[in-house]
């Protein structure tokens, strides 16, 4: 087999391209410079993501297959490619302040946020297995250094192992069922196995099927695969830890639904009870196991458990509506989490980092805006309307209905309003209680972060029109 | 404006008070001052422009008048508002009843700015609710509404606000949450979500069973019907004053305009399933919380309970399908958010005064109080439907609706009239009578200026009902008329099967 390749189709993969030969010159800048070379690698790797973004939005829109398949650019990579890059960008623009406070100032740490922002998306334009896997490791194995990054710190460290450990596993786990997929279908690429696998699968490719979407069920952290992510997101650094909520999770789901539906539209009700499956252990356990929770990142650990249960039920409903409520759900999400992960950034009392919720405690009397902007996130992760978290369970509840899993739709909203509990909680707790020491001022990159997704989700009923949109036509290009 | 009509305007006009609030800074007293001079001139601009919408409202068509419609969250759902005779009354007693809470939150010390744009906010909310002719657009006011009530009650409320505010939060967004299911099985069915559209579209009867189900889950919490009702009390004890004023008279109402507006409407079969259900919940309603109001030692509490059992009274006249149920209900609620909020009014006077609202703490009220024991007086006579007041005309009405549709309804739910009388005339006769023994009770003074203020307009509509109930039946005898069209049908078509049936 002769390799191929058009260079007239190579802008769809200038945003990677980029981002490739761009992280491979930082290494070298920081090589060359050292220590000193912190601040410029950190703006360098900001320029770079921002241009990856105004790429994918300026960019062409059609849709094209590159590297014999392997790689796809189409509505749908570029909308998921975007959010990453949001994630990615907001995450390295908090932490430079975070980095230099925790005397862990290393280029080092922008790099692999953006080695791993090649991963991720490499993972939305997969493909073929193969390059699914190639991403996901690349993704992957950035995370596992950055979970660490704090080497000296105990509970760093073992948030890096333990990712390590079970990341693999996970990996390995997906392997397998690569394999047992390959070998049934006689290809690795996902339209040669729609083509291949129709009607009643053989029983190893469903098992094959199984095996894939519990090792991506890792990376989303859906419940029962979850057990790593409180742990990990209580025990890396803060921004970090922000960075495994947002940029990995638009990854992650991507695949997700990408292989689910251009590998396996055809045996949709074989994977439709797993999926179901993932997403109401998911919304319970993020409901209910949050509500003891006494530190916020652990809080918001389970909450993205749960948030990853929702979006899976727009998954779960096997339609092109049922993807678009999966986009706008992940881009509401994407919001709200990196606004709340900002307001905990926030939380420092005389330059000592505190994370349990009573130190937030009377925050609407000592510092009023960032109190009512975490307020307003509280509420919108709950689903409460007018804010942008209610159209997020909006799209992906009406796409569930659509399909007709009732029962489905009803554990999600019960699901919601038991979850409303603690959202409700810390709500309580900044407005109602007696006020605790007062927090620093924050730097201006988490304030700014903070500010524009509250207001973004504020605003969203206002003109929700390009997201809706987008979305669509990412949906769209999935059918 | 830009193409925005009338109702955006009466609807958002709240939110620019907010925003000119917001923008005040400092905490003097000058500050503060400003804050509530503009909210209370918001809301009587407001309350201007809803007399505007009212003067030009036309009582005799039942199709929705000043529609406006906008193209919103691309495909299938629509910006579109518009009111008809079932929903101005409530358009207008929230405009009303606003700057009276504004008044009546003068003495608020505590955060002021965020008093103010919290109530604001509700009151955009709440307008919202009443002319929304989309269901999504609908459920966004409706559960919107939660939030700055969930911090009025959470932040200015009394001892156990905490508890108060999340058991409020969380049943009514449970209940509405499964009317969310309801609405977007009923898009997928439709394919649009605008109103006027649903009212059109016929739903199968098992599908109709489920939807009502979950309209009424929300709704019943909303209103509350027993045994949904216990948020209630807890909240209305918990709430500054204003708060209990605004759930009183106006939330309350929006389960019973959800009613109105959706679940009879779209729901015909399911409705007269159903009905028979809703006379049950309404009569132990009725009787069940009188009984309980009786033995409270709390006013407000007992407030609360007699609030419960009259909406009892609207539940009852909704589902008896007869115009006159169905308009003495609407009537009950006008009445019912007028006497329930002075009454709660009343209740402040008197604990701003003592800071206490235990029943035991007064007595011989009359002798330092005399205006304010005539105020009182006439309220409590009110909330026990005495003719002659608009408490009377709604209870009398669906009394009759009930005599039509079922006797022994209607025989149950008197006796709620005269549990009512005893409930509410032993409580006046507890705190206004007997001898003024209580000695911190000696140097009580009587209605100032301001509150003169706050309770003569609703005073006089009290009355003004009470005699001539004219506006607000002729306002919705036209879609009321045309709301009972198909239940008609229908009800004549039950009854030909059962005789046909007992004839054989």
């Amino acid at each position: 087999m002769t390799m191929s390749f058009s260079y007239a189709l190579a802008h769809h993969f200038l945003p990677e391209a980029i981002l490739a030969v761009g992280v491979l010159a930082l290494i070298l800048l920081g090589a060359w410079r050292g220590a000193r070379a912190f601040a410029l690698v950190n703006e360098l790797t900001v320029g770079l993501l921002t241009l990856a973004i105004v790429i994918l939005m300026l960019g062409g829109k059609t849709e094209a297959e590159l590297f014999e398949g392997a790689f796809i650019d189409d509505a749908f990579a570029r909308f998921m490619k975007v959010l990453t890059l949001v994630g990615s960008l907001a995450t390295v623009l908090m932490s430079v302040d975070y980095l230099r406070r925790a005397k862990l100032a290393k280029f080092e740490f922008p790099v692999l946020v953006l080695l791993s922002t090649l991963g991720m998306m490499l993972l939305a334009s997969a493909n073929n297995l193969i390059a699914l896997y190639l991403g996901l490791e690349l993704m992957s194995l950035a995370l596992y250094v950055v979970a660490a990054f704090d080497r000296d710190d105990a509970r760093a460290s073992e948030a890096g192992l333990k990712y390590f450990v079970l990341g693999a596993l996970s990996s390995g786990m997906m392997l397998y069922g690569a394999s047992l997929l390959y070998g049934f279908a006689g290809t690795v690429s996902f339209d040669g196995i729609a083509k291949a696998i129709t009607g009643a699968p053989p029983l190893g490719a469903t098992f094959g099927l199984v095996f894939v979407l519990a090792g991506l069920a890792f990376k989303i952290s859906a419940a029962p695969f979850h057990m790593w992510t409180p742990d990990v997101y209580e025990g890396a650094p803060t921004p970090v830890t922000a960075f495994f909520a947002s940029a990995t999770k638009m990854a992650a789901i991507a695949i997700t639904a990408r292989i689910v539906e251009t590998a396996f539209p055809s045996v949709t009700s074989q994977w439709r009870q797993i999926v179901i499956f993932l997403s109401v252990a998911s919304m319970l356990l993020g409901a209910f196991a949050a509500i003891g929770q006494n530190n916020i990142k652990r809080l918001m650990a389970y909450s993205s458990i749960g948030h990853m249960g929702f979006a899976l039920v727009g998954l779960a409903a096997g339609s092109e509506a049922g993807v678009r409520g999966v986009a706008i759900y992940m881009a509401m999400y994407l919001a709200m989490t990196l606004g709340v992960f900002a307001a905990i950034l926030a939380m420092r009392v005389d330059g000592r980092c505190v994370e349990t919720i009573p130190d937030l405690a009377g925050l609407s009397r000592t510092n009023g805006v960032t109190a009512f902007f975490l307020a307003m996130l509280m509420f919108s992760l709950a689903g409460i309307p007018p804010l942008g978290g209610f159209f997020a369970k909006y799209y992906v509840f009406l796409a569930a209905v659509d399909a007709e899993l009732y029962p489905l739709a009803v554990l999600g909203v019960l699901a919601s309003a038991i979850a409303a509990y603690y959202y409700l909680r810390i709500v309580k707790v900044i407005y109602f209680d007696e006020p605790a020491p007062a927090f620093d001022a924050a730097p201006i990159s988490v304030r700014a972060v903070l500010a524009v997704s509250t207001v973004f989700m504020l605003g969203f009923w206002l003109y929700p029109a390009p997201i809706v949109e987008a979305a669509s036509a990412a949906a769209k290009s999935l059918f | 404006m830009f193409g925005f009509g009338i109702l955006s305007g009466v609807i958002f006009l709240p939110l620019v008070g907010a925003a000119f609030i917001l923008a005040l800074r400092g905490d003097d007293d000058a500050t503060l001052r400003n804050a509530r001079w503009a909210a209370l001139l918001t809301t009587i601009v407001v309350f201007a422009l809803s007399m505007v919408v009212w003067a030009r409202f036309d009582a005799t068509s039942a199709a929705f008048q000043f529609v406006e419609q906008k193209s919103w969250l691309g495909s299938g759902l629509v910006y579109k508002l518009g009111v008809d005779g079932m929903s101005i009354p409530f358009v207008l007693l929230t405009a009303f009843l606003m700057p009276i809470s504004i008044l009546a939150s003068w003495e608020i010390t505590v955060r002021v700015k965020e008093y103010m744009v919290a109530f604001l906010v509700l009151e955009t909310l709440m307008i919202g609710v009443f002319c929304a002719l989309d269901l999504v657009l609908f459920y966004l006011f409706f559960e919107g509404g939660l939030i700055p009530m969930f911090l009025i009650i959470g932040i200015w409320g009394g001892k156990r606000r905490v508890y108060a505010s999340f058991k409020f939060f969380l049943y009514t967004l449970l209940g509405s949450l499964l009317m969310l299911i309801a609405i977007l099985a009923m898009y997928g069915q439709v394919g649009t979500t605008d109103i006027t559209a649903m009212l059109a579209a016929h739903f199968s009867p098992s599908m109709q069973t489920w939807l009502w189900l979950a309209f009424f889950a929300s709704f019943a919490v909303k209103l509350p019907m027993w045994p949904a009702h216990t948020w209630l009390p807890d909240a209305h004890v918990e709430a500054p004053t204003a708060g209990s004023v605004i759930l009183a008279a106006i939330l309350l109402k929006m389960g019973g305009y959800g009613f109105l507006r959706f679940s009879l409407p779209m729901f015909p079969d399911a409705s007269v399933q159903f009905a028979p259900l809703v006379y049950a919940l309404s009569i132990i309603a009725i009787i069940y919380t009188s009984l309980v109001a009786l033995v409270q030692e709390d006013i407000k509490k007992l407030i609360a309970y007699s609030s419960v059992a009259h909406m009892g009274f609207v539940t009852m006249g909704l589902f008896t399908l007869t115009p006159q149920g169905v308009q003495g209900a609407i009537f009950v609620m006008i009445s019912h958010g007028l006497v329930s909020a002075a009454l709660f009014l009343c209740v402040g006077v008197i604990y701003d005064r003592m800071h206490t609202r235990e029943i035991a703490a007064y007595g011989g009220l009359v002798e330092r109080m005399p205006l304010y024991a005539f105020t009182f007086m006439l309220f409590t006579l009110a909330n026990v439907g005495l003719p002659g007041t608009s408490g009377f005309v709604g209870e009398f009405l669906t009394l009759v609706g009930a005599f039509n549709a079922n006797s022994w309804v209607a025989l149950f739910a008197t006796t709620g009239v005269i549990l009512s009388a005893a409930y509410a005339l032993y409580l006046y006769r507890r705190v206004i009578f007997g001898v003024l023994d209580k000695p911190n009770l000696a140097g009580i003074t009587d209605l100032s200026t301001r509150e003169i203020a706050v309770f003569a307009p609703l005073l006089a509509l009290t009355i003004y009902y009470g005699l001539r109930p004219g506006p607000i039946l002729d306002a919705s005898a036209a879609s009321v008329a045309h709301l009972l069209q198909t239940h008609t049908a229908l009800l004549d078509a039950l009854k030909v099967a059962t005789q046909g049936m007992t004839g054989q």
